[in-house]
């Protein structure tokens, strides 16, 4: 693999991650990592969205008159993000349903928007995949590593399988209540994103 | 009658934050929260923007997408269901009544079109709008909840920016640990404002 093409797959991971570093993304992170299954629900569902928008945008970006652009790329997204929601509606309804508005969302998600206008506007639709796809896995890294610590701690459970046995059924496990609450994923993306830059200086805004 | 929108307006405004509690909107809350005076002119414009659209949106779903929606035109449509398409229905009606809201106050009320700034284009794009909209249809808000509804939304959030941009105008004389400056402590100041709107949850209406 060329350095280019590895540069564009590798480096959202952790070095330029969408939600740690460029700020990309943040609602969906947050509302739908209460549960570890929720949370791979939607990374799914936003890789198989953004790597298509970008691999789309770059097959036609020759041909997008520059003042119209915002409108096409949305429409390429919402159109996306539809098929997408009738797909999670039809073989994960529960799912879905939990997910609500939050799918939805996915269309003004800027990591999508973003990527599409900053990556894919300007390369080849190969490397405008690659993009996609390493974005959408340092996306995925932050919600499932959020969606892990929230259930584990908030309920005792992953994959809604109890793994700590809860008190009130016998067990030793008292659940932190406060992890399932909205709180706890500002401040987990907020621990996370000091241990990120204690181990990367060079990221450190001054 | 009055005393539900008075609730229903309570409750998106405090309880049901579109910030803290949803986190909806976040990438401009925590982009255009620098300084005091642009998160103030950000919030009017995400309020106007969201007592506009809400309403209108509900007009959109329930007279030309929902499950028989279109009976209006000819009891021939009745089993038409056009929901699925409400995204981009709603994206679209959205995208184009800021563009009128832009003009208007353009050609009318220069000077808040001029403090608007660039904000206003921008909240197209803003998922706390979208996302309104898209809990209007989930809860079934008829015309004048939707209103009312839209308008505490944009409230709430106008409320949460500002004091949000408040402190971290003052958080700029702390000595905050250098991998925490920026963005982190940001978020950990957004948990902390969240645990105290969280008071809110207790209170019956």
């Amino acid at each position: 693999m060329k350095l280019k093409q590895k540069k564009a797959l590798l480096d959202p991971l952790l070095k330029d991650n969408p939600i740690a570093m460029q700020v990309l993304g943040i609602c969906s992170a947050l509302a739908v990592t209460t549960k570890l299954e929720t949370s791979v629900v939607m990374s799914l569902a936003v890789i198989a969205v953004l790597t298509l928008s970008n691999v789309s945008v770059s097959l036609i970006r020759n041909l997008i008159p520059p003042s119209i652009r915002i409108i096409i790329q949305l429409t390429i997204i919402a159109s996306l993000v539809i098929v997408t929601d009738q797909v999670l509606q039809a073989f994960v309804y529960d799912i879905s349903k939990q997910l609500s508005v939050f799918v939805g969302l996915i269309i003004t998600n800027c990591i999508i928007m973003g990527r599409a206008e900053a990556f894919a506007m300007q390369n080849p639709p190969y490397e405008s995949f690659l993009d996609g796809l390493g974005n959408g896995l340092g996306y995925s890294l932050i919600l499932i590593v959020v969606g892990f610590v929230r259930e584990l701690v908030g309920a005792g459970k992953l994959f809604g399988i109890q793994v700590l046995p809860l008190v009130t059924e016998g067990g030793w496990y008292y659940p932190n209540g406060l992890f399932v609450l909205s709180p706890a994923a500002f401040f987990l993306i907020g621990f996370f994103i000091w241990l990120l830059r204690f181990y990367k200086p060079e990221l450190q805004e001054d | 009658m009055l005393e539900h929108y008075l609730s229903l307006a309570v409750k998106s405004i405090f309880i049901e934050n579109m910030a803290l509690a949803y986190f909806l909107g976040m990438c401009s809350f925590l982009a255009v929260s620098k300084k005091v005076e642009t998160a103030v002119g950000l919030g009017a414009a995400v309020t106007f923007v969201l007592t506009v659209t809400t309403p209108l949106n509900q007009l959109v779903f329930n007279y030309l997408l929902s499950e028989g929606a279109l009976t209006w035109i000819s009891p021939a449509f009745a089993s038409i269901d056009l929901g699925f398409v409400r995204f981009l229905a709603f994206i679209g009606s959205i995208a184009a009544s800021v563009q009128v809201v832009e003009m208007t106050l353009d050609r009318y009320v220069p000077k808040l079109y001029a403090a608007l700034g660039v904000f206003l284009p921008l909240i197209a794009v803003n998922c706390a709008i979208l996302g309104a909209s898209l809990f209007m249809v989930e809860r079934d808000y008829t015309l004048p909840e939707s209103a009312v509804f839209g308008f505490g939304a944009g409230a709430g959030f106008w409320l949460a920016i500002v004091a949000l941009a408040a402190i971290r105008e003052k958080i700029v004389y702390s000595d905050v640990p250098p991998p925490l400056r920026g963005l982190g402590i940001t978020f950990l100041i957004t948990g902390l404002m969240a645990i105290c709107f969280m008071a809110f949850a207790g209170i019956q209406l």
